[in-house]
């Protein structure tokens, strides 16, 4: 091992394996996570090759064999739980993107919660065992975040008694579902229900697309793959267009909505429970957010006590470069944040299987607030990692920019969690109608509860800002329950003047559809200024929680970095709501440095303790052992353009070059 | 109006129609497009011509020791971490390097100096003896580019392949110095400086891709009775992508005063004058590293700003977003230079106190006159409007540049007090030294865009549109930074408020003339070669025609012959 990170390790106050418990969730989980990890790590079925050395055919090539390797041992391994399919698939396919994910993650689910009993016999088997490939194919090239806009029709024929489907437009034309350029035979598209003359929106119908034997699109069918993307390059996103493609009228998906034989239609009853797949997928991408954070941290940091440069002091040896204060103040705040959303994402997911329950059981009062967390933390915490991925990228120099660090693809893979699955700021949005929906309610006189209830203690005399200067300036920046206090004043705050200015823009414009876009960025601000009221509060709350002592000291540590480093990067809105004075932001910029020495002996266990094995971290520079020069240069030549020392492009075009000289 | 003719694509026969949508965005025009271009561009005979046709250097390992005997230079790389990476077009093409490395001769390390290496044979391109050398593989983009790797094992040089312009060896062995240390930097220099325009280009590709799209991409009704809003419409959008016009803007014309005061130092250092070099030094890394670094996060929120469809390589935001990045890196490491920028303003700052008195502020170089200027308390804005008066802003950043600059001497001073060396007492200083590197840059592109603005009398119109984009520049700088500025009680709350109030009323002014100041900069659709940002918008065509010539619809799918029904198979055979 290098003997820089040996002494690294050596020197933390705490063990990393009590801390790997935590986030695991208990040393069972660890324990069983670790097991499952081995069978993949010992099996030479799923050894593969460098990534970074295949084409894009090529890399679609391996993820299809693997996917179809998987499914073969994981029923072998008797893997069944959630959880352990996801650690096994995390590991297993290795920073791949599997083409066929989206039959077990929208097909799947789609057939099982709108599907009737007998839709179910029929396609639920074959779907699970992969003879049916399934997609969801519901974004239009044109149509996304804004569902209302899809312009795909199913007409119902009595006749017949088949739905007529329909792209009438290039901009309808089905654009971006993964699997469905290649791989999947069958998808669920969602469109137009037209009945009877009349359009009743949305319903979701299951599109046989290619031919089982053959592969080949059926007729009325085109589809295709659409293009090289930023990441994904092992995944077939593809495009779907269809002319009067006809299919029987059992196709559509009829647990709630119904077409009768005769073309007559019938309402579902409730259609609240069509959130629970976005709610659970956006709580998932929290998950995701504080993952791929974790990995780029654990990369950055151990690199950067590696790598030796400059010197602090003339004459000194060139220190590791994790010892320069700009290197901790990029990279610590970075980790606290990975940290952070460790625990938001942990919440999250329990949050949701309790709701869930609950929901199974009739009662949906929780399902509003839920939705608006979990837009907005979707957004806040990934905006927030992929810009962290990309600062932790950049910490590394020139080397994390070559495929060798494992960061490019960390990020490219991750930051189209911004954009899909909803758009970041339609979700801040979301969430935004939400906080102002609380904030009215408890104007007309009714108490809020849940991550809101704060909106209760806004007196309707304090809505002016001016006057909230009032509010008692009573910050401890050593304590993680007073920033926590202070994180809820400034979300207050926005939340106060953001409605305050719709209101205003509502007078003068008369319209509340304009009054709404014109305040949206205040709007946006104040969603933002309360996800961060969250994080800070949950991080706080989950340090209560924690039992042995040196883990909780460094993890308050982390804490109180992450609330301070918030308040030193929005200084402004602390300093003009007064709930900060301008002495005490010096003093957070103080502290702020303080924490970074105290973290510096921690850091490299404190990315231990994420217990990412080398193969999933993918990189170079973030080894165990340290190792990173001598395997950077083994790495290197094993590209293709090393296969011979002299390419032939040099006797095509430099050589003949050089003959005329 | 310009004639828009070499701006469109050839070959399209499916879109000889301008889309609507963007064809009423230049129906009424209020300046004319043309005209800024030539503006742009330095005058309409450059737009016509136009249209036709490792960063700290002593910590490398890398000698080069002299040996009198032979007159040569034995270069060397000791360790394996001395070996040099990523040199562009090094891998397979290059025959000859130039190498940075430690002088040694007379007995004494004499710094870095470059030397001209012979690294391939001439006659069959092989690697010559003692060389190492290959390509260090696959990286985020760039991939047209051989970056490589050389390891050098006692390679001998003649002694004329130093380069000897600021310094010589003679031949027994001498070590002569002509000129300061300095000047060998000078090279380095002239690379930031010429990358610049290449990476400003590609923020503005990104905002002409990003804004043009954003008017053909329809999204919610804004009200209730009409269609679906252009996406441009929407205040969010505005606030994403109208402040990197700005900054595009912004940046284009602080790289023309760069340069100009870089032709002006550069005939000085020429005839041994190096005054103006530490000035010059300081103006070229901290225009490096803000350029960089704002282009790089401008480029990728244009990119998230087209939703799905900036994730597709079609849409030609993601290799802007991975060719812009490798510059914060390259060519000295951000950080690093902003560091050698707050070094350069804590030593004028210092050198003023020393010398207080009314000649201080003229021995100041230029662009840090401010340090000195008198010292203004409170912002006098009293509404809104005030916060449009160029004077007003320009003054902001100087005074929050200025007070930042005080923090880093009083912070290094306390530490040097209680017995911290001067070197640990910087680098326990270094996070107040980034803050007040960057305002100082920022201060600076903000005085360059006035200054241009200045000389635009004779353009009323053009000066209108442009000094909009001047003050959504200097305000959204404010706006993100308001810590700063009300840090000291310069800015009051309530002005705060006045300053915000004037930004989201300049996003509608601005989001008017938004398509015409995207053309101005006058891409051709096959240098954009982008699907969402082609000049008759004609988007959803083209990506759709794009996507059906990718190589995955063209070439077979052999994964389903080899797996895919292999493992329907298996399942039928089953049942």
């Amino acid at each position: 091992m290098n003997p820089d990170l040996r002494r690294e390790r050596a020197a933390a106050s705490f063990n990393p394996e009590l801390l790997t418990h935590i986030l695991d969730g208990s040393a069972e989980n660890t324990r069983r996570r670790r097991e499952i990890e081995n069978l993949i790590l010992q099996d030479p079925d799923f050894q593969h090759e460098d990534l970074n050395f295949l084409t894009r055919s090529q890399r679609y090539e391996v993820a299809v064999r693997k996917s179809a390797n998987m499914v073969k041992k994981m029923r072998e391994f008797g893997i069944a739980d959630p959880d352990e399919i996801m650690w096994f698939k995390k590991l297993h396919l290795v920073n791949f993107v599997e083409p066929v994910s989206l039959n077990y993650s929208m097909f799947i689910p789609t057939l099982l919660n709108q599907g009737t009993t007998a839709q179910q016999e029929k396609w639920l088997h074959s779907s699970k065992g992969l003879q049916i490939i399934g997609t969801y194919a519901q974004t239009e090239m044109g149509h996304g975040t804004h569902l209302r806009g899809l312009e795909t029709t199913a007409t119902y024929d009595p006749e017949t008694q088949e739905f007529i489907l329909n792209t009438p437009t290039v901009t309808s034309i089905k654009w971006w579902p993964g699997g469905l350029g290649k791989t999947s035979n069958h998808a669920i598209v969602l469109a137009q229900l037209i009945t009877r003359g009349k359009c009743y929106g949305l319903h979701a119908f299951i599109v046989p697309i290619r031919e089982i034997g053959t592969h080949k699109p059926l007729p009325g069918i085109t589809v295709g793959d659409i293009g090289p993307k930023f990441g994904y390059d092992e995944m077939d996103n593809g495009y779907l267009k269809m002319d009067s493609y006809r299919i029987p009228r059992e196709n559509m998906l009829m647990k709630y909505a119904q077409v009768k034989p005769d073309g007559t239609y019938v309402k579902p009853v409730s259609n609240k429970l069509t959130y629970g797949t976005m709610v659970f997928v956006r709580s998932f991408l929290v998950g995701e957010a504080a993952r791929s954070l974790s990995k780029a941290c654990t990369i950055a940091i151990r690199y950067s006590a590696v790598r030796h440069q400059s010197e602090i002091k003339p004459g000194e040896s060139e220190p590791q470069i994790l010892d320069f204060q700009t290197q901790q103040y990029k990279l610590f705040p970075l980790l606290a944040t990975a940290y952070a959303f460790q625990f938001v994402g942990a919440y999250i997911k329990e949050t949701y299987l309790r709701i869930n329950e609950g929901i199974g059981q009739g009662d949906l009062s929780e399902l509003p607030e839920l939705h608006a967390l979990t837009a907005g933390l979707k957004a806040f915490t990934t905006w927030t990692s992929s810009a962290a991925i990309e600062a932790c990228r950049m910490a590394c120099g020139g080397h994390g920019y070559s495929h060798c660090s494992g960061l490019p693809n960390i990020y490219v893979t991750f930051t189209p969690a911004c954009t899909f699955e909803g758009e970041n700021t339609v979700m801040m949005l979301q969430t935004a109608r939400f906080l102002l929906k609380s904030y009215d309610q408890v104007h007309s006189g009714k108490l809020v509860c849940g991550m809101v209830s704060y909106l209760n203690d806004l007196p309707s005399q304090r809505i002016q800002p001016q006057q909230v200067a009032v509010w008692p300036t009573v910050v401890d920046i050593n304590s993680p329950d007073s920033l926590t206090e202070a994180y809820k004043l400034r979300a207050a705050r926005l939340v106060a003047i953001a409605a305050k200015n719709l209101q205003t823009e509502v007078v003068h414009r008369k319209s509340k559809e304009v009054a709404w876009n014109l305040t949206s960025v205040d709007l946006v601000r104040a969603s933002e200024a309360h996800c961060h009221y969250v994080v800070v509060k949950l991080f706080t709350e989950k340090l209560l929680k924690i039992q042995d002592k040196s883990v909780q000291a460094v993890l308050r540590n982390l804490c109180l970095l992450y609330s301070l480093y918030g308040i030193s990067q929005n200084a402004g809105d602390f300093l003009q709501g007064s709930i900060m004075t301008e002495s005490q932001i010096t003093q957070v910029n103080q502290r702020i440095k303080e924490l970074l020495t105290a973290i510096r002996p921690e850091a490299v266990a404190l990315v231990d303790a994420f217990d990412f094995q080398d193969v999933t971290l993918g990189s170079v520079l973030g080894r165990y052992d340290g190792n990173v020069y001598e395997n950077l240069f083994e790495w290197a030549k094993k590209s293709p353009l090393n296969k011979t020392e002299v390419h032939e492009s040099y006797y095509k075009h430099l050589k003949p070059l050089q003959s005329k000289l | 109006m310009g004639s828009p003719v070499h701006r469109v694509s050839m070959g399209d026969t499916w879109s000889r129609q301008v889309h609507p949508d963007i064809e009423s965005e230049r129906y009424k025009q209020s300046f004319d497009v043309e005209r800024l271009t030539n503006i742009l561009d330095g005058g309409a005979q450059n737009t016509a011509l136009r249209r036709k046709v490792g960063t700290y250097l002593p910590g490398l390992e890398t000698e080069a020791t002299y040996d009198a005997a032979t007159q040569e230079f034995v270069v060397h790389s000791p360790t394996m971490t001395a070996t040099k990476w990523w040199p562009g077009d090094l891998g397979q093409s290059a025959t000859h390097a130039l190498v940075q490395a430690q002088l040694i001769c007379s007995g004494a390390r004499q710094g870095m100096h470059a030397f001209i290496v012979p690294i391939r044979s001439l006659q069959d391109h092989s690697p010559l003896p003692g060389i190492t050398v290959g390509n260090i593989g696959p990286k985020m983009d760039l991939n047209h580019i051989d970056n490589g790797f050389l390891r050098l094992d006692h390679v001998r040089v003649p002694r004329e392949n130093m380069l000897s312009r600021f310094a010589q060896v003679l031949p027994d062995g001498t070590y002569i110095k002509l000129g300061t240390a300095q000047s060998n930097y000078l090279s380095m220099v002239v690379m930031r400086v010429e990358m610049l325009s290449d990476v400003i280009c590609t923020l503005q590709k990104a905002c002409v891709i990003a804004i043009r799209y954003s008017v053909i991409r329809r999204q919610s009704r804004l009200r209730p009775s009409e269609p679906e809003a252009k996406i441009l419409d929407h205040q969010t959008q505005q606030q994403k992508l109208l402040p990197q016009l700005a900054t595009a803007y912004a940046f284009h014309f602080l790289a023309r005063s760069l340069l100009e005061f870089f032709h002006r130092s550069h005939d000085a250092i020429l005839d041994r004058d190096f005054s103006l070099l530490p000035e010059l030094h300081a103006l070229g890394a901290g225009t490096k590293a803000m350029v960089s670094d704002f282009c790089t996060h401008g480029a990728e929120l244009c990119r998230r700003a087209c939703g799905g469809h900036g994730y597709s390589k079609l849409s030609g935001l993601p290799s802007l977003v991975t060719k812009v990045t490798a510059s914060c890196t390259f060519e000295g490491e951000n950080t690093v230079l902003y560091l050698q920028v707050a070094r350069f303003l804590v030593k004028s700052y210092q050198q003023a106190q020393a010398s207080s008195g009314p000649t201080s502020q003229r021995s100041l170089p230029q662009s840090v006159a401010y340090l000195t200027a008198p010292y203004l308390a409170k912002c006098p804005a009293q509404r809104a409007a005030d916060f449009l008066h160029p004077e007003l802003y320009t003054k902001a950043w100087a005074h929050v540049a200025a007070r930042l600059t005080k923090d880093s001497v009083h912070h290094i001073q306390i530490l040097m007090r209680s017995g911290a060396d001067e070197h640990e007492a910087w680098n326990r200083t270094t996070v107040i030294h980034l803050q007040a590197a960057k305002a100082h840059c920022y201060y600076v592109a903000v005085k360059s865009f006035t200054e241009a603005l200045e000389k635009l009398e004779s353009e009323p119109a053009v000066q209108q549109a442009l000094k909009r984009l001047c003050d959504l520049y200097a305000l959204h700088g404010i706006l993100t930074n308001a810590g700063d500025f009300l840090h000291d009680g310069f800015l009051s709350g309530a002005q705060i408020d006045m300053a915000r109030t004037a930004y989201l009323d300049l996003l509608l002014l601005v989001r008017k003339d938004a398509i015409l100041l995207t053309d101005a900069f006058d891409f051709t659709d096959q240098s954009l070669n982008s699907a969402l940002g082609c000049y008759d918008g004609n988007v959803y065509e083209r990506l759709f025609h794009w996507a059906q010539e990718s190589p995955s619809n063209t070439q077979g799918n052999p994964a389903y012959e080899k797996y895919i029904r292999p493992l329907l198979q298996s399942w039928k055979s089953k049942l």
